[in-house]
This record gives C-alpha cells, sequence and structure tokens, in this order.
C-alpha cells in the first residue's frame, strides 16, 4: 500500500510517500501503527480532527476499511480557490 | 464541462472570451477568478500550492459534475492552477453558462465553496520572515451547509 502525505503533515514526517505492508483494517489502525513507528509520526497524528484522509484518491473518514485499497493519503483541511 | 489543474498562467480574458462565445442559447455567463493577495499581516513574496496529482483532476471534475447535476447550466469551466504564484497573479477561475443568471451564480457560487474546502490543494505564504501554511477557516468549511 502506498502512503502519502501532503502539505506540513509531508513536512513533519519528511517523505513524501511510502509503501508499506500493514494488517491495519482501517485508517485509524493505520495511524495507530504508524504513531507507534517514530516520534514524527506520533507528533504528525496528535490530533486526527485537524486531518483529512483519502483512500484510493476519495476523501473519507478515518474508519474507513482497508480491504484492498492501493492508496492513503493523509493531509491537512485544503485551502484551494 | 472542462476542468484543467495547470502549473502555467492562464489568460483570463482569452479564456473568459471562448467560454462566453461557444453558447447561443445561454443568456448568462457568470465568471470567478482568484486572485493571490497579501497575507493578512503583510509581507507575502511569493505563495506555492502543493496538490494531490492523482487526485486533483477528479476532485474538481466530481464538483463540476455535481454542479451542472444542482443547476440547469449549459457548460462549466474550472481552471485552477498549483506551483509558484506571486501577489496580484490569478490563482483560479471558474465560469458557468445558464439560459437565466441565478443558476449561473449560484453554481459559480458553489463551485467555489466547493473548491475552497473539498479540492486537494494548500496553500503555503513566504515572506522575510519565514514561510506559513495557510489554514482552513471554519467559515469555509460552514458555508458548504447551504448547498
Amino acid at each position: 500500500m502506498d502512503v502519502l502525505y501532503f502539505a506540513w503533515v509531508r513536512e513533519r514526517i519528511g517523505i513524501p510517500k511510502e509503501t508499506l505492508t500493514t494488517e491495519a483494517k482501517t485508517v485509524k489502525d493505520l495511524v495507530e501503527e504508524l504513531k507507534l513507528r517514530e516520534e514524527r509520526y506520533a507528533v504528525a497524528f496528535s490530533d486526527l480532527s485537524a486531518l483529512r484522509v483519502a483512500v484510493d484518491q476519495e476523501l473519507t473518514d478515518f474508519d474507513a476499511a482497508l480491504d484492498g485499497v492501493r492508496e492513503v493519503a493523509f493531509f491537512p483541511p485544503m485551502t484551494g480557490g | 464541462m472542462r476542468v484543467l489543474v495547470q502549473e502555467e498562467a492562464f489568460d483570463f480574458g482569452r479564456e473568459a472570451q471562448a467560454f462566453a462565445s461557444g453558447h447561443s442559447n445561454m443568456g448568462a455567463i457568470v465568471t470567478f477568478t482568484g486572485v493571490v493577495r497579501d497575507s493578512d499581516k503583510g509581507g507575502m513574496e511569493r505563495m506555492v500550492i502543493e496538490h494531490y496529482p492523482g487526485m486533483t483532476q477528479k476532485a474538481l471534475e466530481t464538483i463540476a459534475k455535481d454542479a451542472v447535476s444542482r443547476w440547469d447550466l449549459g457548460d462549466v469551466l474550472v481552471i485552477h492552477r498549483h506551483g509558484e504564484l506571486r501577489p496580484g497573479e490569478m490563482i483560479m477561475m471558474v465560469a458557468t453558462a445558464a439560459r437565466h443568471r441565478v443558476n449561473a451564480f449560484e453554481a459559480a457560487e458553489f463551485l467555489m465553496d466547493y473548491l475552497k474546502s473539498r479540492a486537494p490543494f494548500w496553500k503555503k505564504e513566504y515572506g522575510a520572515d519565514g514561510a506559513e501554511w495557510v489554514a482552513a477557516k471554519d467559515e469555509d468549511e460552514d458555508a458548504l451547509s447551504r448547498w
């Protein structure tokens, strides 16, 4: 599974993208798994209300299932327009 | 319907003219253009807009299709830039064509509200004293509830 980070999430974690293998069932599980890996992940994911997530390039929420998913992206609230 | 995500500048006059010219049965054309303005505290030198290449085009098309399904529109144009921009440069534009102006105005406002909060762009402002990500505003999120 590819995991992508944008804007300050990318800056805090230090990379734009990584490929990982996970047993996580939901986005929330994946976040918990990442937070345990290293401090920079714990910092980036410390407040989920400040984050948004897309699964396979569609906006969703942290309860979304990861079964069969190829790409998950984490980012702050969008500021387009 | 035309949706363009691009780094290069666009010619607003030419785009608006071309869009307005193609619709003999449309009585109303509305255009909106977003321009880079100085940061609230001043001193901004440039803005860099990051986006999510795989998702941006699809997200904008979904928003544009949504507008077409909600209002009686003849056509929609969305252009949104990314990359580095300076104050005064145009970031994006939307144009709507409808038989009657209420639909054209409302659809343009709808497009703008959704582009603000549901299109994967993130703005960072650079000035003499450093760089800062632009924070999303609560009122931009609240604006979606009226649709």
